[in-house]
């Protein structure tokens, strides 16, 4: 990844906004800001967010390329879609923070320790061993993801709800072992990393 | 005379009147206390019936008719009778919808109503039926100021609608600075509708059409071009300007006007006094005019820098360059057309070069008019980069640094650039400020204040439409050098009647609203001319007859009347008696409100008519426990104020006497005295709001009243009485919880200072 991120830099030398266009996902749309600030007055989280959208949005034109990507700012979107609704301009904002999460975590330079961050990648290895996400092994690698101290604190205190979801048949104990699976998940693995590669590609390729 | 006259009643039951008020009792006071030849009594005034019977009287002989029905703003229609001098009591605003309708309140309610059938009654015997002087005839010749874009504009709306134009300019050739611009920015927006794509098609760049207008306004035969010309004599009035315009070689031609349009234009601010930003240290740093001169000269080739012919390939805007900025020698408003100026101009090096880097460094864009904001788009389209930045300094050793603080990201940072655009404003072309040549005329010859003055004139603008009035010779000014117009009101009446300011002269802007106003301004022009035609006023009292004459007997020459006209309708002929220009006058009385001697006077309105009034109030006996309060309400804002309260409901208490008045700048001060002396206990004065951010119809009628009564605490003090007993109000026709509580409070003052002594 970060010999993309170095291809990238190159490329677009100091011109970040150039580079958002062409590569994170609605990012097109980031010229179009008119720095109201609607959408960071919006934001449920906002206060919690080290450089509101808006915010956001001036540092991608000021050229700020590794403060945005390394930012946790874009990590800390709930989805809850306010400012999509009250931008005047309609930008996708929702969209586009998720764009730039994505496309930092491309560059290799999203932040490690941010939980959202972590979470989505231990998502996304639950999900390439087997092609389904084991809930279970989810849950387990989630609280033992800070070291096996923690992970039993954090397995006893929801001892009780554990229990309460198997009653439930919410929870099915077997699927520690192996656990449900697609047919062919090798060629399954194989088709993700076609795309990946795809995708690298368009990258460099793109104008 | 007096066989003349023959004054009828006539009074109206209708509305709740009948219900509330003794019928006959009323009838009785108008006989019997107004001296009314005949009464009569209508269940409903205003209807067909109603108004025959008013007509009939009027036929057989009735030369002034009293209406006691609504307020005299009410069924203006139905009671239009021009020929008669007419009066109106409002018993429905005035008494019955002010007061609550109980047994204990009857008697105060019928004694309000009576005494306002008096007023009226004895204002009606002391006025006539105004008539216009015949000093006046129709000229619709109307001269342009000006051979800019409004100039011209003015000039083909007048030329349209059939009034031949006289176009003086003062350059060479027609087309002020819309000739040197480029291209210019688009005046329409995009069609409803548009979706929100990122491909949608924004307006653009547009032709500045200049060539098109020019060749209009050369073809058109009813306009006449004057170039290298200027206006060396103006005098007269609206409906007989006589102007003499002068060549630059020295020939004039004299001409007559119905009115005048001054379209004077701006001068581009001068971006000397901007060396923090460069100007003059270096010639890539350039004003945003200057900017269209490189542009025409690429015609659509890369616009190249003017230090050494480099294409330019970065290019930074600074907005607000000198403008809206308190700094000596900067410009503290905004100017309004520079945001929209600048995207069009990064529009030109990005439509040359997409990759051209622009960035607009501005605190607040601004995008003023229809296309506004889809123009601000379509720069953003194009990559236009906006930052919200200050600019504190551009840097002009080697290439151009701008340094700048980001106020979205709070932090002091800079940008290099080929060229820097700095978005300068304009400058009103206006001329001296008349109102210094006239304090420069009054002050004592060698006095501290006349040096001042002549230092300040020397530096002045030449003037533009040298006229030979009394009160300088050009258009007063308001704020910061531009002509004094109400920007929302009457946005191109000026102080001075039948000339109208049309332009970046009157406030600054862009090229649409520019032809908008010389639309608006042609049309004023037209109807200032047609109404001098007719002997009748221009606005705000359109359609008044009456004018103000003076007995020259009675006249000490104070030259007070012809000082304080807010319009400078007044001059003064040799021997220093006032000499009237009736078109020119709007009709508001302050000269008759300033007259010490009281010889200025209105056919329909006059010291006597409003004095009349005052005398015929029944001032109870002092132990009568019934005070008197004397309110005088400008008919602008503060009696509708109180008619729209009285509407919903609002009480006043049964001892005020509201007389409307033309503004408040009429009110003299000989009525306070006699009020005082006769018996009322309070007067309450409400007139507009005054200052720079003025309500007042007339301009400074309420300023100029607020100074008069500023020293009626030494009448009051002569009498011995209270100096609360007068209050002076700013009332805004808004008002209609407080305008009557200023009355309610002058009843609580009297409770506390009680009863006027004066009582007989």
């Amino acid at each position: 990844m970060s010999d993309l991120n170095t291809a990238m830099t190159a490329k677009y030398r100091n011109n970040f906004l150039k580079e958002v266009e062409a590569n994170v996902e609605e990012g097109e749309w980031v010229k179009m800001c008119m720095q109201c600030g609607v959408c960071s007055g919006s934001c449920p989280l906002g206060k919690h967010w080290e450089h509101p959208p808006q915010e956001i949005f001036m540092m991608i034109r000021a050229g700020k390329r590794d403060d945005v990507l390394k930012s946790d700012s874009m990590w800390m979107c709930t989805s809850c879609y306010n400012c999509i609704v009250r931008c005047p301009r309609e930008l996708p904002i929702t969209h586009i923070m998720h764009g730039l999460a994505n496309y930092a975590k491309r560059m290799g330079l999203a932040p490690k320790s941010q939980p959202t961050n972590q979470f989505s990648q231990l998502f996304w290895d639950n999900m390439m061993k087997k092609g389904r996400v084991n809930e279970l092994k989810l849950g387990l690698s989630l609280y033992f993801k800070d070291g096996f101290g923690d992970g039993v604190k954090n397995a006893m205190a929801n001892q009780q709800l554990g229990m309460n979801m198997m009653k439930a048949k919410r929870m099915a104990p077997m699927e520690i072992i192996g656990g449900h699976s697609l047919k062919d998940v090798s060629g399954f693995q194989k088709m993700i990393k076609k795309a990946h590669e795809i995708e690298d590609q368009n990258i460099q390729d793109f104008s | 005379m007096a066989d003349d006259k023959k004054f009828a009643g006539f009074i109206c039951t209708g509305c709740g009147i009948g219900d509330r008020l003794d019928g006959g009792r009323l009838e009785t006071t108008a006989k019997r206390d107004g001296k009314m030849q005949e009464v009569k009594s209508s269940e409903m005034l205003c209807n067909a019936e109603g108004v025959k019977m008013i007509q009939d009287e009027i036929d057989g002989g009735a030369t002034h008719v009293m209406i006691a029905a609504c307020s005299r703003r009410a069924k203006v229609e139905a009671f239009n009778f021009p020929t008669v001098a007419m009066t109106r009591a409002n018993l429905r605003e005035g008494v019955i919808w002010v007061r609550p309708d109980t047994d204990e309140h009857r008697e105060t309610t019928q004694e309000m109503a009576d005494d306002y059938i008096r007023m009226a009654c004895a204002e009606a015997r002391s006025m006539k039926a105004p008539s216009p002087s015949g000093e006046q005839e129709l000229n619709k010749h109307i001269l342009v100021v000006g051979g800019g874009v409004t100039g011209m504009s003015a000039a083909l709306e007048s030329a349209a609608a059939g009034y031949p134009v006289t176009l003086v300019e003062k350059t060479g050739a027609l087309g002020g600075h819309l000739a040197q611009l480029y291209k210019k920015s688009p005046g329409k927006a995009a069609p409803r509708g548009l979706p929100n794509a990122l491909d949608a098609e924004f307006p653009g760049l547009e032709d500045t059409g200049v060539e098109g207008l020019i060749q209009q306004v050369e073809e058109n035969a009813n306009i006449t071009v004057h170039l290298n010309s200027t206006l060396t004599k103006t005098q007269g009035a609206p409906g007989r300007f006589k102007a003499e315009i002068a060549t630059e070689s020295g020939s004039t031609t004299e001409a007559e006007f119905g009115a005048i349009v001054q379209a004077s234009g701006f001068t581009p601010y001068d971006a000397n006094q901007l060396p923090e930003f460069g100007y003059g240290k270096s010639p890539d740093v350039v004003t945003n005019l200057e900017l269209e001169k490189l542009a025409k000269e690429a015609a659509g080739g890369p616009i190249k820098r003017p230090s050494d012919g480099k294409e330019v390939k970065s290019v930074a805007f600074v907005q607000c360059a000198g403008q809206r900025s308190e700094k000596k020698g900067h410009l503290p408003y905004c100017s309004g057309f520079c945001c929209t100026t600048s995207i069009k101009q990064a529009i030109y090096f990005k439509e040359q070069n997409a990759d051209c880097d622009t960035t607009v460094l501005y605190t607040d864009l601004r995008t003023p008019g229809a296309a506004g904001e889809d123009f601000y788009r379509a720069g953003q389209q194009k990559m236009v980069t906006f930052s919200k930045g200050e600019v504190s300094e551009v840097a002009a050793d080697g290439g151009l640094k701008v340094k700048f603080k980001d106020l979205i990201l709070d932090e002091d940072t800079e940008m290099d650039a080929d060229l820097v655009v700095l978005a300068t404003g304009q400058v009103a072309n206006t001329g001296p400020d008349p109102y210094a040549q006239l304090a420069f005329e009054e002050a004592e010859e060698g006095s501290e204040e006349k040096e001042t003055l002549r230092k300040a004139l020397e530096v002045a603008p030449p003037s533009i439409l040298n006229l030979e009035y009394r009160q300088g010779t050009d258009l007063p000014l308001l704020k910061h050098g531009f002509a004094d117009s109400h920007f929302i009101c009457f946005p191109y009446e000026t102080r001075r009647t039948g000339i109208y300011a049309a332009g970046p002269v009157r406030r600054p802007m862009d090229i649409q609203q520019a032809r908008d106003d010389a639309a608006g301004a042609a049309m004023k022009a037209i109807q200032a001319a047609e109404n001098a035609g007719k002997g009748r006023a221009a606005h705000p009292r359109s359609g008044d007859l009456s004018f103000p004459t003076f007995r020259s007997e009675g006249c000490t020459q104070c030259k007070r009347c012809t000082v304080e006209c807010p319009f400078g309708a007044i001059n003064e002929d040799e021997k220093g008696y006032p000499v009237y220009n009736e078109s020119r006058c709007r009709r508001c009385g302050t000269c008759m409100g300033a007259c010490p001697v009281r010889v200025i006077s209105f056919e329909n309105y006059s010291v006597e008519t409003v004095g009349q009034q005052i005398k015929n109030v029944d001032i109870p006996d002092e132990f009568d426990e019934k005070p008197r309060i004397l309110v005088l309400a400008c008919e602008n804002d503060a009696y509708p104020a109180l008619d729209q309260a009285a509407m919903s409901g609002v009480e006043i208490n049964p001892w005020a006497r509201v007389i409307p008045v033309r503004c408040l700048g009429s009110v003299n001060l000989s009525w306070i005295t006699d009020s005082l002396n006769n018996g009322f206990d309070g007067i309450v004065l409400m007139g507009c709001q005054k200052g720079d951010d003025y309500q007042c119809h007339f301009v400074r009628g309420s300023a100029i009243a607020h100074e008069r009564m500023s020293k009626v605490g030494d009448t009051l003090e002569s009498l011995n009485l209270e100096p609360e007993r007068v209050a002076v109000y700013e009332v805004a026709i808004t008002d209609l919880e407080r305008a009557p509580k200023l009355i309610n409070d002058m009843a609580e003052t009297i409770d506390k200072v009680g009863m006027s002594p004066f009582k007989f």
